[in-house]
């Protein structure tokens, strides 16, 4: 499989009036196309960091980021960050509007990811007419809509209660399995990657370094509501539940 | 088709909003039924306090030699004047100052202070420099209002959700895309609100303006009357003034409606 992101030795260093906080330490890993890989950790450790240095929004201290064959990324956040003035349809088209890519092409590939997705009747809908489901359906549109080649989602179902969790993952997961993308996808509960993931991650809490890679082997690997019932699951959530050093 | 229970419920609330509607119309026909009857038997001095049949002769003095409409419609030429800058300024000031965190920072404690002295205390200095004319008034109406328009809209821009704004740098949005994407239209209603302020701040200008130089306008009525000690003008022009000043109001309140779109 070809490498499409390089990280290596990545320290992140935050500056405050009280001193220097050692967020991220001695980070490094590798992420392959067509990989869903979760990074899990407690919490202050830094994950989400990560994720903001990647699409940019935050500087290193040291440390290399490599992204192979011109990669692009997509951001998807906790809040689905729907801009409430306009249509489904105008919110999935923010990101082209911004690259000024606003072709009749990208325009009818967006209509047709929407069509796609059962959110083909809502276009011409205002974010608050849709379930909190659907909004987040709308968001990862909204991110596929640029065709990053990977997709960041930070704690993308925390802001959903947990049945529409459940249900929200396993649409986000096919969605993203059937356009093919690569992800890296931080989340505080371990369930949750074990049933998504190919590879978990396991940060060190604060300065977050890794503590340790799983690869996710499950019998019968399907969707994230069927990988819950593999016999490995309880093995892994184990495994992993011991490495996280809660401080209760 | 609605249940006996929700029928009801509906008719309570109509009920409700009828009796109110009646209180009020009765409490003002009260307070003029009494001011009247209390005038007509000289139980108060009318000179000090006029009657309401006094007001209304002296309202239709005006109108037939005077020029009642031009008294009313200069205040509001003049309030309608510096509200229209007053926005206009505020809200480029506050982009400027939502823009450059620096000249925000900076220009902080100047903003606090021109916000807590009252203005008219710049009154005097207002007409000296730039005379007794119409222009003083709006100058004196448009430094009442813009430094709360500034300070309203800053706070709204300010208060933009940060996940969104985290959004729009994630997809490389510029400075300028930031703003006029997701900045202006999250802060409308916002905005909209902060002019209502602003109406009756002008309003507020305009008045103390002309109570300092004018020659029309109902704050120059008012002003005259006491000068002359002709109490009848002055609540005249109070009472004018508190239906001119309600009419507004509404007014902005009915756009207000219409313009914010709900959650």
């Amino acid at each position: 499989m070809n490498k499409i992101l390089n990280i290596e030795n990545l320290k992140k260093i935050y500056h405050t009036k009280q001193g220097e906080i050692l967020a991220i330490d001695n980070f490094s890993f590798n992420l392959y196309e067509g990989e869903f890989v979760s990074i899990v950790g407690p919490s202050g450790c830094g994950k989400s960091t990560i994720l903001s240095i990647l699409c940019g929004l935050e500087d290193i201290s040291e440390g290399t980021i490599r992204f192979n064959n011109n990669s692009t990324i997509g951001y998807m956040l906790q809040q689905d960050s729907l801009f409430n003035w306009r249509t489904i349809m105008e919110n999935c088209l923010l990101g082209l509007e911004i690259k000024n890519e606003l072709t009749k092409e990208n325009k009818q590939y967006v209509l047709n990811l929407l069509n796609t997705y059962g959110l083909g009747d809502f276009i011409n809908n205002y974010p608050s007419s849709l379930s909190g489901g659907m909004r987040q359906r709308a968001a990862l549109i909204r991110t596929l809509a640029t065709k990053p080649d990977i997709l960041l989602l930070d704690e993308p179902f925390s802001a959903l209660d947990y049945q529409t969790r459940l249900a929200v993952s396993d649409d986000v997961y096919n969605i993203i399995k059937k356009e093919g993308k690569s992800v890296i996808m931080v989340t505080h509960d371990i369930s949750e990657a074990i049933s998504m993931a190919d590879r978990i991650i396991v940060l060190t809490s604060r300065p977050g370094t890794v503590k340790s890679i799983h690869n996710i082997e499950l019998s019968n690997k399907s969707t994230p509501i069927e990988n819950r019932k593999a016999k490995e699951f309880a093995y892994y959530y184990d495994l992993i539940w011991k490495e996280i050093d809660y401080h209760v | 088709m609605y249940s006996k229970e929700h029928i009801k419920y509906l008719k309570k609330i109509k009920i409700d909003k009828i009796i109110i509607l009646s209180i009020q119309v009765f409490l003002i026909i009260l307070f003029i039924g009494l001011w009247q009857i209390l005038a007509n038997y000289n139980l108060i001095n009318t000179f000090v306090t006029s009657s309401p049949i006094r007001v209304l002769k002296t309202t239709i003095n005006l109108y037939q030699t005077n020029n009642l409409f031009q008294h009313i419609f200069t205040t509001i030429y003049e309030t309608v004047i510096s509200f229209s800058l007053a926005t206009l300024i505020g809200i480029i000031i506050a982009t400027i100052l939502w823009w450059n965190k620096f000249i925000s920072r900076v220009l902080d404690p100047y903003l606090i202070i021109l916000n807590s002295i009252p203005k008219v205390a710049l009154g005097p200095i207002i007409i000296i420099w730039i005379g007794a004319k119409t222009s003083s008034i709006i100058v004196m109406a448009l430094l009442i209002s813009v430094i709360v328009t500034i300070i309203n809209v800053l706070n709204g821009f300010n208060k933009t959700d940060s996940s969104k704004i985290r959004l729009m740098k994630s997809l490389g949005a510029t400075k300028f895309q930031t703003f006029f994407k997701l900045v202006l239209p999250s802060s409308f209603n916002n905005i909209i609100s902060a002019l209502k302020i602003n109406v009756s701040m002008s309003l507020i200008g305009v008045i103390t303006g002309e109570f300092l130089v004018s020659k029309k306008g109902i704050g120059y009525l008012i002003m005259y009357g006491s000068q002359v000690f002709n109490l009848d003008l002055v609540i005249t022009g109070i009472v004018i003034l508190a239906i001119v000043s309600a009419i507004m109001y509404y007014i902005v309140y009915y756009i207000e409606i219409k313009l914010i779109k709900n959650d």
